[in-house]
């Protein structure tokens, strides 16, 4: 069946819960409502008040029950309405869920997920566009997951559902109607440890992940239409972060362009660039090169084209590291 | 009250055309508390609201171009086109801020009060908020502290029956949400009929003078109802159509209106009232369309008290 991104993660939760008793769902206006964005559309009718749980506004509850509810053996996921709501939860999220099996020696675990959409595009300002992936990779102990299509939201979700360790599972608004593929139902899920090579190429490596592989594959569309082959690494795990693939490219290409939607001071890619510049510095025949965010809040529809990396900015990028000498 | 409902409605079909992006949310059915609360306050008092806050915003004296122009993105709006309809924001006419996160704004509602309270100004801080925000920790974090310190600060929740979608009463453990808490802050619970505009005023007035005694906040629960959806994207379906029948029939205007004829105020002069501010909302409407797109580069001022913060890449 050809599903849109949101309707995968509809599927997977649905999936998840037929699988296996102890999932259950909870969040603001997500039951009889099936939520903002639709994501649990019709589960609450299949599953009932017991497994699918509407909450109060309250975010470090949602989280901190979760928390108990994980280690204490069920699997919830919870969904927060926009990443930017996810800071009153921080807390629980961040000291606790991250915490937990450290400080327990490992006789306490949180298995739980939360799902949240993520990024701008939609013409909402500051917190409904927030991407907060560095703050919780800089965290210990949770997971950061990000998909960037239906079949990939489909599999990585259940594959977080079923790990042993909390995940935040980033979802692309941008990516969550934009387009329909296939997905089978089959209760497969993807490795979450791994990068994707979404395209093969020769020339320069473009590192990504959400909603920028949009415009990441226009651009190397339009290298490719100069005769320069770009490869496009979707990271999809932020942590823990698959080097190997990145490492792997790199020394293929021998130049990189990392692209992401948050601001670019102390954003994600900063950390893939130092590690490039560790481990991988006699690979890179020019410098990384990075395209992000400005270092500002996320403005208002009316610059916020402006503010996320423009197809015109990644080939600025591309160019600057393949004219490199 | 007409003032409000004019400008939104007028905002509501800005957006229909286009002009205005992004979401609002509306404050129809919901005017009698901003009205009541607002022609109650002193000039130099302090208003905190949140995304449904056009009309708190209006009723402080806020020019009806300056918010339009703003909801449109434009040079003439409050904060240059920069804020937007859930950042509303005029220093000059009291109005602290417009807060999208919800109970963000409480406490920082109660810090403005300690510092009325510190220099002594008389200053009265009210916060405006909906019934699911009583959920959420802020919530009662503010009101300990409020109460623990003495603060003049009034709560204001607007009851209107739903927190997005889901109905107040099934995520909360009483039946009026700030009303039955206000006991557990040491507070008299006041629950009043919030489209009543003159109820709202005696009350508003009677937590001013208690503030400005020193006497410390209050939590008033004004029972309410907005008329539409939640926010743009919302058709607002999840309502049973009785109960939008019955609180439509409680219109704050309509019957503020029947209200002010039997006062024997004639159809007349109230037709004319109507009319003026018809053509308040179209001049404001037109100038604000006139008014230029802001440059780019306003996103990237102000971050730092340099004015700064060069875009840096
Ligand atoms: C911390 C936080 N969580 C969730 C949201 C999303 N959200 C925006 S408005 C709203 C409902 C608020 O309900 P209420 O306090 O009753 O105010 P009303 O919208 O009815 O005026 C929610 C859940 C948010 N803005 N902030
Ligand atoms: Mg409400």
């Amino acid at each position: 069946m050809s599903v849109t991104l949101v309707q995968a993660v509809t599927m997977a939760l649905a999936r998840a819960m037929e699988q296996d008793d102890r999932v259950l769902l909870l969040g603001q206006d997500i039951g009889v409502n099936g939520g903002v964005f639709r994501a649990t559309d019709g589960l609450f009718k299949k599953f009932g008040d017991r497994r699918v749980l509407d909450t109060p506004i309250s975010e470090s509850a949602i989280i901190g029950s979760s928390i108990g509810m994980a280690a204490q053996g069920l699997r919830p996921v919870a969904e927060i309405q926009f990443m930017g709501f996810l800071y009153a939860g921080l807390d629980q999220l961040l000291s606790h869920a991250g915490r937990l099996r450290s400080r327990t020696r490992g006789r306490l675990s949180c298995p739980m997920v939360i799902r949240t959409p993520f990024g701008g595009g939609i013409r909402a300002p500051e917190h409904h566009a927030d991407s907060l992936e560095s703050i919780l990779a800089h965290s210990p102990g949770i997971r950061v997951v990000i998909p960037s299509s239906p079949s990939r939201a489909y599999g990585l979700l259940l594959s977080a559902i079923q790990d042993p360790d909390p995940v935040v599972f980033m979802e692309p608004i941008r990516l969550y109607r934009g387009s329909k593929e296939p997905v089978n139902d089959d209760g497969g899920g993807l490795p979450l440890d791994t990068c994707f090579v979404l395209r093969e190429g020769r020339d320069v490596t473009l590192v990504t992940w959400g909603n920028c592989v949009i415009e990441v594959s226009e651009a190397a569309d339009q290298l490719e239409e100069e005769g320069i082959s770009a490869e496009i690494i979707d990271v999809a795990s932020i942590s823990r972060l698959d080097m190997d693939t990145i490492f792997g490219s790199v020394e293929r290409t021998g130049r990189c362009v990392i692209v992401h939607e948050a601001a670019l001071t102390a954003g994600f890619g900063a950390e893939i660039a130092a590690r490039l510049a560790d481990e991988g510095l006699l690979s890179l025949r020019a410098p990384v090169k990075r395209v992000g965010g400005f270092d500002t809040a996320y403005p208002l529809y009316r610059l916020e084209n402006h503010y996320l990396p423009t197809t015109h900015r990644i080939l600025e990028a591309c160019r600057a590291v393949l004219d490199f000498e | 009250m007409l003032e409000c409902r004019g400008l939104e409605k007028r905002a509501y079909d800005l957006f229909m055309q286009n002009l205005v992006k992004g979401t609002s949310h509306l404050g129809l059915g919901q005017e009698a508390v901003a009205a009541g609360f607002g022609t109650a306050m002193r000039p130099d008092d302090y208003t905190f609201c949140t995304y449904r806050g056009h009309n708190h915003t209006l009723v402080r004296g806020v020019p009806m171009t300056a918010i339009l122009g703003e909801l449109m993105g434009r040079a003439c709006g409050l904060l240059r086109g920069k804020g937007g309809s859930m950042h509303l924001t005029s220093i000059q006419h009291g109005v602290m801020g417009s807060y999208a996160i919800v109970g963000a704004h409480l406490p920082i509602a109660a810090g403005a009060a300690l510092s009325a309270q510190y220099r002594k100004t008389q200053q009265v801080t009210t916060a405006f908020f909906g019934d699911g925000t009583t959920n959420i920790g802020a919530f009662h974090e503010a009101l300990n502290l409020a109460v623990v310190w003495k603060l003049p600060v009034v709560f204001v929740c607007e009851n209107n029956l739903y927190m997005e979608y889901t109905p107040i009463e099934q995520v909360t453990a009483v039946k009026n949400p700030a009303a039955d808490r206000a006991a557990a802050y040491g507070l008299k619970p006041i629950l009043i009929d919030g489209n009543d505009v003159d109820v709202v005023y005696e009350t508003a007035l009677a937590a001013y003078e208690k503030a400005r005694s020193g006497d410390g906040p209050s939590l008033i629960e004004a029972q309410t109802y907005r008329h539409g959806g939640h926010s743009r994207a919302d058709p607002g379906k999840y309502r049973p159509s009785e109960e939008v029948e019955a609180w439509l029939a409680r219109d704050p205007i309509t019957n503020y209106r029947a209200r002010l004829e039997k006062l024997g105020i004639d159809g007349e002069t109230l037709g004319r009232i109507e009319a003026d501010v018809q053509a308040a909302v179209d001049l404001a409407t037109e100038t604000a369309k006139e008014s230029p797109k802001p440059p780019l580069e306003i996103a990237g001022i102000d971050v730092w008290a340099d004015g700064g913060a060069e875009w840096r890449n």
